[in-house]
């Protein structure tokens, strides 16, 4: 029993703590690649490489006033960027990590690099807590009141709402061929052939839909500078504005696990059978790493590249766009599997 | 531990319902509500029924009352303020009620209490509850889907503006 508990706050405390460490390391990949993009150099003073940039930004964070305006809902203004970090944190306990085949921690079985690898719902708890990540933004943009928070939080959860439907029909798909709602078992399936083979439409969908649940350009519309100011975080300031800062970057992490592990195959490699024990754990983590690591600069890549989308665009896209080809790709599924195809 | 999670779960469920209908910002009401069906959700968990506390979680506290929360913001629905006190007799019918509805719930809760906490062991509720869907309720299933898309199509009716 205790070597049980002893086991999952083992796995609780380095996967949370590999995503905090994500955090200011990918603020640094994202200054610096913005900087690469634009043919500048970008932060290098501190530290080598400007790698001991993102400490320094976090001291002054830590270090700043935390003003609160006088006209903010106090409570609410507190709560919002709680749920935010929240909800972001508390995601990833269904997203195996890495495969743990024969690896024993005190006579406990690990069965993978997962939190919660026994929990029946799997990716239904993580689309569940993450449709509560709306009310993060939504509380940031009432709770300020401020025209422009509320604007920012507005557009933001019409966003979310919507981009949430054609994300779910993408992972639907997923789900279908798979027969279960555990991504364990989702990795376990793609050992031959990746999803992203037979439903790259999903996969479409599912990574565009991810830019506009993490608020990522070209869908950051809830916090459009040259309109909204800074949109729903405008009136926050110090370790709360830090906090939505960190969530957004968490979530893009988890995000990325979750495209991977839902159609990049996980740590699966075409023609790589990897060993069990302790290797094989390091391996797979190696193999899922490297793929997460692509993802996330894919979204800094993106967002230095492609423009803003105007509000009306983002909507048709969403529900004109995207819906319509989750729904083909589900129908293809469908039919795929009726017919034996894959 | 299963107990005291219930119990907790089950105080949080009825004061964030007190809440939910108490007080008086209409924003801080529909968070109470949240909170309310997280509990619910928990105590679901607790008996089993997994997919059935995600799918609560995920429609109702993620969906639903995210559009109450955009109405009501919207609409700026504006606080209660201290005179528009229901009258007397609003007052004491209100709390006749809520003691009637308390003794209701005590007797029907006695006549469960011998049973005491029940633990069903469904194995992969999701896989059951897609078979009961598909198979013998399926009927009920698609007209409940027909339901829907009616009230769909006459949302959609009711504000296409006329051109």
């Amino acid at each position: 029993m205790w070597a049980e508990v002893g086991v999952a706050a083992f796995k609780l405390v380095v996967i949370a703590g590999m995503l905090l460490t994500v955090v200011p390391v990918m603020t640094w990949v994202e200054r610096r690649g913005a900087a690469f993009i634009q043919d500048r150099l970008g932060p290098n003073r501190v530290g080598p490489w400007g790698l001991l940039q993102p400490v320094a930004d976090a001291v002054k964070l830590l270090f700043k006033e935390d003003v609160t305006p006088a006209h903010v809902s106090k409570g609410l203004y507190v709560l919002a960027p709680a749920v935010a970090v929240f909800v972001a944190l508390s995601t990833f306990i269904v997203i195996p990590f890495a495969k743990a085949e024969g690896v024993t921690v005190f006579g406990v079985p690990l069965k993978g690099l997962i939190v919660a690898p026994d929990l029946n719902i799997g990716v239904l708890y993580l689309l569940a807590l993450s449709s509560i990540s709306v009310y993060g933004i939504v509380l940031a943009g009432w709770a300020s009141n401020n025209k422009y928070s509320l604007l920012g939080g507005l557009r933001s959860s019409a966003q979310l709402i919507s981009y949430e439907l054609a994300m779910t029909l993408a992972v639907l798909g997923v789900l279908l061929a798979n027969g279960d709602l555990r991504l364990t078992t989702v990795v376990e399936h793609q050992a031959k052939v990746w999803n992203v083979v037979p439903q790259f439409l999903g996969f479409l969908v599912f990574l565009v839909a991810a830019f506009a649940e993490t608020n990522r350009l070209p869908f950051d519309l809830a916090e459009a500078e040259n309109e909204l100011v800074a949109g729903y975080h405008v009136e926050l300031s110090s370790m709360k504005f830090a906090a939505f800062m960190m969530s957004e970057y968490i979530n893009m992490t988890t995000v990325s696990a979750l495209a991977t592990t839902l159609y990049l195959g996980g740590w699966h490699l075409p023609g790589v059978t990897l060993p069990s024990g302790w290797l094989g754990l390091l391996l797979s983590f190696a193999i899922f790493f490297t793929k997460v690591a692509f993802l996330l600069w894919l979204f800094v890549w993106v967002r230095w590249t492609l423009p803003r989308f105007r509000y009306d665009q983002l909507m048709r896209l969403g529900w004109k766009g995207l819906i319509p080809l989750a729904l083909a790709n589900l129908l293809w599924v469908s039919l795929a599997l009726t017919r034996g195809w894959v | 531990m299963e107990a005291i999670i219930f119990y907790a779960a089950a105080l949080a469920a009825v004061a964030s319902a007190l809440v939910a209908v108490a007080h008086r910002n209409p924003v801080v009401n529909v968070l109470a509500l949240i909170v309310t069906f997280f509990c619910v959700a928990v105590n679901f968990a607790l008996l089993g029924a997994d997919f059935l506390a995600g799918a609560q979680v995920l429609i109702y506290a993620g969906a639903i009352l995210v559009l109450f929360l955009f109405v009501v913001m919207l609409l700026g629905a504006p606080t209660v303020s201290g005179e528009d006190n229901p009258r007397p007799i609003q007052k004491t019918l209100g709390t006749f009620l809520v003691a009637l509805v308390a003794a209701a719930g005590f007797f029907f809760f006695r006549s469960f209490s011998h049973t005491g906490l029940v633990h069903p062991d469904f194995g992969n509720t999701t896989l059951a509850l897609g078979r009961l869907l598909v198979g013998p309720h399926l009927f009920a299933f698609e007209l409940v889907s027909v339901v829907l898309l009616s009230a769909l199509i006459g949302a959609l009716v009711l504000v296409k503006r006329k051109h």
